[in-house]
């Protein structure tokens, strides 16, 4: 599908996409990229797999974002049967408690990678079997790849 | 004749045990905590990070020309492929017009890099599952390999021989001659390696039926690379979406639809034939050129986001670049394929035994550091 059908099928699928905070941009990116908010991304999530028409069945990249006042999750899907590819992201306004829904019953390759961006982001995703720290050891304190994240010792200042 | 009695208040229980981190089997520093019972494997949860050098988060105080050193140290197997990809996506978003003759010779190099990988791995497959004689041949044809690196490239692990714009320096005058002398060299090796371990009886028990892997599986667990073409997924990165000089080449993706340990080793076999005809066909029209074009000292891509995939001899290595117009990235994420193919090991392993767990993990070919970044 081309990149404005995908549009037309995916608004058409709420009743008012306004209330999601649907939004498609094609800016900045080679790809289409859509966003939506927190609450309503599993269930979008699951229709962009199930439907026949978009059929996204590999979740390539999942990783987080720190956009400084707020923390985004980013994913990159494609379809191998239309080979369409399109981008979901969805923010999360709450630094200090960053909560979004597991997708890893869609996909099971999401459960590594959102272990790593709870690792990395502290992004915490709800109803994930096993939610931990995937490379820095449990006791470690902080994010690293938080923007606002100091190491005095271990980080190299340029 | 003595009988044996069997006690039947005899229980057996569930215990665990660690393989690694400084498991021979494990290819780096793995730890892999297993739950057993008796030799029946119950659960595998890997434990990683031994490592770990927070790739990602230097990048993000890096130039993207200091950054391709970096992806050296991830996969170093494909570290040829690993830079092109950074490269790629810093062209692309640049939109520079690269010249033809690096393409060509970007593409000979990444096969070259794959046949050298996948012998490295038919090696050490041998190795894993008691054939200790493969370890040594697989490693004489990779030092041919090594010694055209060395030559044209000034290093024979970690190249650093793409820069964004070209190639470092053009190649060097044997390079041509060199790589046919190779080809022709490993067309007499590779039957040996059929003859030495893939029609091997005990191989073959050792590999077929284990590790057995499905197409739905694959796809859902984000599979790629000969790991998922062993399964009969088709996902191949130079056919979807070819890069360099892979749109002018006419190659075959392997595929097997078997799904278990001994598909996956076929398809790597037979990867590095295609990788051989790739070689084949350009390795005599390199064309004429310059082997870079010049860019700013200070590369800043426009305000965006680039992603990039490559196909590595482990599979789709993607590039995911934020930038806000400065000279770092604001964020940079490796999309690392071993991660994926790793995150399946326990779907393979549980109900086979230990050994044949060693067996799997020699056919997803894994290379820690490229996971751990």
């Amino acid at each position: 599908m081309t990149n404005q059908e995908l549009k037309d099928l995916i608004t058409g699928w709420f009743n008012d996409p306004t209330a999601v905070k649907l939004e498609f941009t094609e800016e900045g990116s080679q790809y289409l990229n859509l966003s939506i908010h927190r609450d309503y991304l599993h269930e979008l999530m699951y229709y962009l797999k199930m439907n026949r028409n978009t059929s996204f069945d590999y979740l390539f990249c999942l990783t987080g974002v720190d956009w400084g006042k707020e923390l985004e999750v980013v994913y990159h899907l494609e379809s191998i049967e239309h080979r369409h590819i399109m981008v979901v992201r969805s923010k999360i306004e709450d630094r200090e408690n960053p909560v979004i829904e597991s997708v890893q019953d869609i996909w099971k390759t999401a459960n590594f990678h959102e272990c790593e961006a709870y690792d990395f982001f502290g992004i915490r995703f709800k109803n994930h079997p096993n939610l931990k720290r995937l490379f820095l050891f449990e006791e470690f304190k902080g994010f690293p790849l938080r923007k606002d994240f100091t190491d005095d010792k271990n980080m190299v200042v340029k | 004749m003595q009988t044996t009695t069997i006690n039947n208040n005899f229980k057996s229980e569930e215990y665990f045990i660690n393989m690694g981190p400084q498991h021979p089997a494990t290819h780096g520093v793995l730890r892999l905590l297993l739950t057993i019972d008796g030799e029946i494997i119950k659960n595998v949860e890997p434990d990683l990070g031994y490592i770990h050098r927070s790739i990602e988060k230097m990048c993000e105080k890096d130039s993207y020309q200091q950054i391709v050193h970096l992806t050296d140290r991830m996969d170093y197997l494909s570290s040829h492929i690993n830079n092109e990809a950074v490269c790629l996506a810093v062209e692309n978003a640049l939109e520079l017009e690269i010249p033809d003759r690096v393409k060509v010779i970007r593409t000979i190099l990444d096969e070259l890099t794959r046949i050298s990988s996948h012998c490295l791995w038919w090696g050490v497959m041998g190795m894993d599952v008691g054939a200790l004689t493969s370890y040594f041949y697989g490693f004489r044809d990779r030092e041919m390999i090594n010694d055209i690196f060395e030559e044209t490239c000034g290093a024979r692990l970690t190249m650093n021989y793409n820069i964004p714009g070209g190639l470092m320096n053009d190649i060097h005058p044997n390079f041509v001659n060199r790589v046919k002398g190779f080809i022709a060299h490993f067309k007499t090796k590779i039957p040996e390696y059929n003859q030495l371990l893939t029609g091997n009886v005990i191989f073959q028990k050792r590999t077929k039926g284990v590790g057995v892997l499905s197409r739905e599986d694959a796809i859902s667990f984000g599979a790629s690379g000969p790991v998922a073409r062993g399964s009969g997924y088709s996902c191949d990165v130079r056919k979807y979406h070819p890069y360099s000089a892979l749109d002018r080449v006419s190659f075959n993706e392997s595929l097997h639809t078997d799904g278990d340990s001994y598909a996956r080793y076929l398809v790597r076999i037979q990867e590095m034939w295609e990788s051989m005809s790739i070689i084949e066909q350009l390795i005599d029209n390199i064309p004429e050129g310059d082997h870079r074009v010049a860019t700013n000292a200070v590369i800043k891509l426009p305000k965006g986001e680039y992603y990039q995939k490559v196909e590595t001899a482990r599979g789709e290595l993607g590039v995911y670049i934020i930038s806000t117009g400065t000279k770092n990235p604001y964020r940079l994420k490796f999309r690392s394929p071993g991660l994926s193919n790793l995150s399946l090991l326990n779907h393979i392993a549980v109900g086979g035994k230990i050994g044949d767990l060693v067996a799997s993990m020699a056919t997803l070919d894994i290379v820690v550091p490229d996971i751990d970044r």
